[in-house]
């Protein structure tokens, strides 16, 4: 792999590009002690050097303000070429994005539901797959660990055994790192997290705040990076990245589906019947609809200033709506709607056929 | 330690309510005499599944976890087989499975099998070897299910997913294996009697349920509106065309049975003729005074020839019964779409 050589002429003591040399280095010069807990305010050199363009390997952290922000901001694909020089302010210039399935979530806070007595936080490995520009997180499973004031044990065999039976099911998994519920990062999570970086280049640390602090379950991703002065020990420091969710398509209707369940309750819902289906997406829209034009009637009435971005989006969906002759229009509605009736009418004599079968075959 | 209350409380409160939820029994329960009348899926099952087969489009098969409480089944985990792509002869599926129960239970997850579930492709499922699975799983435990989903139909905007159980009167034939005409007239099945229905019910846990508002605060993927779509050709004609090849299937067999029915009839007359000929004979030969032939083993005479194997055409006739149900509720949902569009189109002028 190249990797490691691009690195390792890198020497780890070069101050603006530290953080590139992190992957092959951080196994090696990490000391236990100072490592500093807390994420990033402000974010080291942003640069990206060469290593970007290397697909395989984790490449350097992103320099991303510190909120995991899945807004619309492009999600900043890493340049091929190389950008160096010192930290940049706002927004990164390239780096890893971080995309997450909701499965993960949901494992995560399944498992913390389920976690042992006296148990703070729970644990466990991170499966997906690499990409050149992201890393996308698609599975996980929650490991045994323990935790007590001074030390951490971490049952890494048993997510060996988990890992290989995972692979059995989807071999283009890899383990990308690690989850913990809990609101910070602890010193012990800078052990846990070397036990995985002999496991995977430069794993990600996930957090997802069970503990709601500030009311909210704020879901953050780390990479750790080297920090420090050049020549001395070096320290950890974990820097934030971007976390996007992606979904499947199938995913996505059903994360729709389980979101009902906020709003009932007994958090219970059943599965709905096919007209139901239709009837609430059509409501989805008309309420969409029904926003569109109240932002009209603002702009209007000069309430709201206009915006031309969003008049070119209006236009471009009124104009939609095809236009259609109307007797085309006919025409084309009831050839579809015989299709339909036709097929139903055949769904059932076939239905009406092979009961009377029955009926005939026991006499 | 507040972080520990609030976790623990919710899983108590979860609980309870479920035993709550449970007298309330949504959703309209299916032929009293099975042990299941409802099956409660947390969440993070649903997404799981379609996790799993967003990745691929072959059959994926797994395992239910969870536990069942008073007439009520709940699943509260799942994990996948691998598929069978090479013909690995040390892969050993019972061990991966044992495997990973084991680990599973170190985590504190529901260890408890309690079914089985399987992806379909538009929506043909109905086959002998579902039902020989889910009848060994109904026979080791009393009240499994199967899970039926439709990553197909569900991309097309609705999730779709079904619970099956074997009726009991379905059970007691398989148990004794004679699938004869005469013991399935006997049992009385139908083939709208082979698979039960359980209705399904969602559950999720308040911390859950958190985790669903943050998603929706950040996640920006826009809503996709497949189900709002006009474009419905496509899959009405696969569909259509899985239920012709299966309607030819039905009449081969119903070739075949009425073939026999015509054996055995024929068969029957000959045993008849036979049978009075001897009797002439013997009567010939008694009034001349010799003895009488013999009464030879008719049986022997004539072999009746075999009865087809009902099982099969019964679970044509279950799937064919599938797919009507499936078209039919397609065009419902695509006639009310259709109306829509005209009304609008209408106001458009």
């Amino acid at each position: 792999m190249a990797t490691p050589a691009v690195s390792a002429s890198a020497p780890p003591g070069t101050p603006a590009p530290a953080p590139a040399a992190a992957p092959v280095s951080v196994p090696t010069s990490v000391p236990a002690p100072a490592p500093t807990p807390a994420p990033a305010a402000a974010p080291p050199s942003a640069g990206t050097p060469a290593l970007s363009s290397d697909p395989a390997a984790a490449a350097a952290t992103t320099a991303a303000p510190g909120q995991t922000s899945a807004s619309a901001q492009a999600p900043a694909q890493t340049p091929a070429l190389a950008l160096p020089g010192p930290a940049l302010p706002g927004p990164f210039p390239g780096g890893r994005v971080v995309r997450l399935h909701p499965v993960i979530l949901a494992s995560i806070v399944d498992s913390y539901e389920r976690r042992n007595e006296g148990a703070a936080r729970v644990i466990g490995t991170l499966l997906g797959t690499v990409d050149k520009h992201s890393v996308e997180v698609t599975n996980c499973f929650s490991v045994p660990h323990n935790e007590s004031e001074d030390e951490v044990a971490v049952d890494m065999e048993f997510a060996k055994n988990m890992y290989e039976l995972h692979k059995k099911v989807s071999p283009n998994e890899l383990i990308l790192g690690w989850y913990a519920t809990g609101h910070d990062i602890t010193e012990h999570s800078v052990l846990i997290h070397e036990y995985y970086s002999r496991e995977a280049p430069n794993p990600i640390h996930l957090t997802v705040d069970t503990s709601l602090q500030n009311g909210r379950m704020s879901i953050k991703a780390y990479v750790s990076t080297l920090m420090g002065v050049p020549g001395r020990t070096m320290g950890v420091m974990f820097t934030p990245l971007t976390v996007k969710y992606a979904y499947y398509d199938t995913e996505r209707i059903g994360v729709d589906l389980i979101m009902k369940t906020c709003f009932s309750p007994n958090r219970v819902i059943g599965l709905s019947s096919d007209l139901q289906q239709v009837g609430g997406a059509s409501a989805r829209i008309q309420d969409a609809l029904s926003t569109v034009l109240q932002y009209a009637e603002d702009v209007l009435s000069g309430k709201v200033s206009a915006d031309n971005t969003v008049g070119r989006f209006l236009m471009s969906l009124v104009n939609q709506v095809p236009k259609i002759v109307p007797d085309d229009f006919e025409t084309m509605l009831n050839s579809n709607i015989n299709d339909l009736l036709m097929v139903t009418y055949l769904a059932n004599l076939t239905q009406s056929q092979i009961a009377l079968n029955e009926k005939l075959v026991n006499l | 330690m507040a972080s520990r209350k609030e976790g623990t409380g919710s899983s108590t409160t979860s609980s309870s309510s479920t035993v709550g939820a449970g007298g309330k029994g949504k959703g309209k329960s299916s032929s009293g005499d099975s042990a299941v009348k409802q099956v409660q899926i947390d969440g993070l099952i649903i997404i799981k599944h379609y996790q799993e087969e967003g990745q691929g489009t072959e059959v994926v098969q797994g395992v239910l976890l969870g536990l069942v409480v008073e007439d009520r089944l709940e699943i509260t985990n799942c994990f996948p087989f691998p598929q069978h792509t090479e013909d690995d002869a040390d892969f050993d599926e019972v061990q991966y499975q044992m495997e990973m129960m084991r680990s599973l239970r170190h985590v504190n997850i529901d260890h408890l099998h309690v079914g089985w579930y399987q992806s379909t492709y538009y929506g043909s499922f109905v086959t002998r070897a579902l039902l020989d699975s889910q009848f060994s799983y109904q026979h080791a435990i009393e009240e499994s299910v199967v899970l039926i989903y439709d990553p197909i139909k569900t991309a097309q905007g609705s999730l779709s997913l079904k619970a099956y159980r074997l009726t009991p009167k379905l059970m007691e034939v398989c148990k004794e294996k004679d699938f004869s005409p005469e013991a399935l007239k006997k049992a009385n099945i139908t083939f709208e009697y082979m698979f039960e229905e359980v209705p399904i019910v969602i559950k999720n846990s308040h911390l859950i349920n958190v985790l669903m508002w943050e998603l929706e605060k950040k996640s920006a993927v826009a809503d996709k509106h497949e189900l709002l779509s006009l474009a419905s050709s496509n899959h009405l004609g696969k569909n259509l065309q899985l239920l012709m090849d299966r309607v030819d299937e039905m009449s081969q067999d119903i070739v075949k049975y009425n073939t026999y029915m015509r054996n055995t009839s024929k068969q029957q007359q000959q045993k008849h003729q036979y049978q009075q000929r001897r009797q002439q004979e013997n009567m010939q030969r008694q009034s001349r005074g010799e003895p009488p032939l013999p009464e030879e083993d008719l049986s022997k005479l004539f072999k009746p020839p075999q009865p087809p194997a009902r099982m099969d055409s019964l679970l044509i006739a279950g799937q064919i019964n599938t797919y009507c149900q499936n078209i039919k509720e397609f065009t419902a949902q695509n006639l009310g779409k259709l109306f829509m569009a005209q009304a609008l189109q209408e106001y458009n002028n």
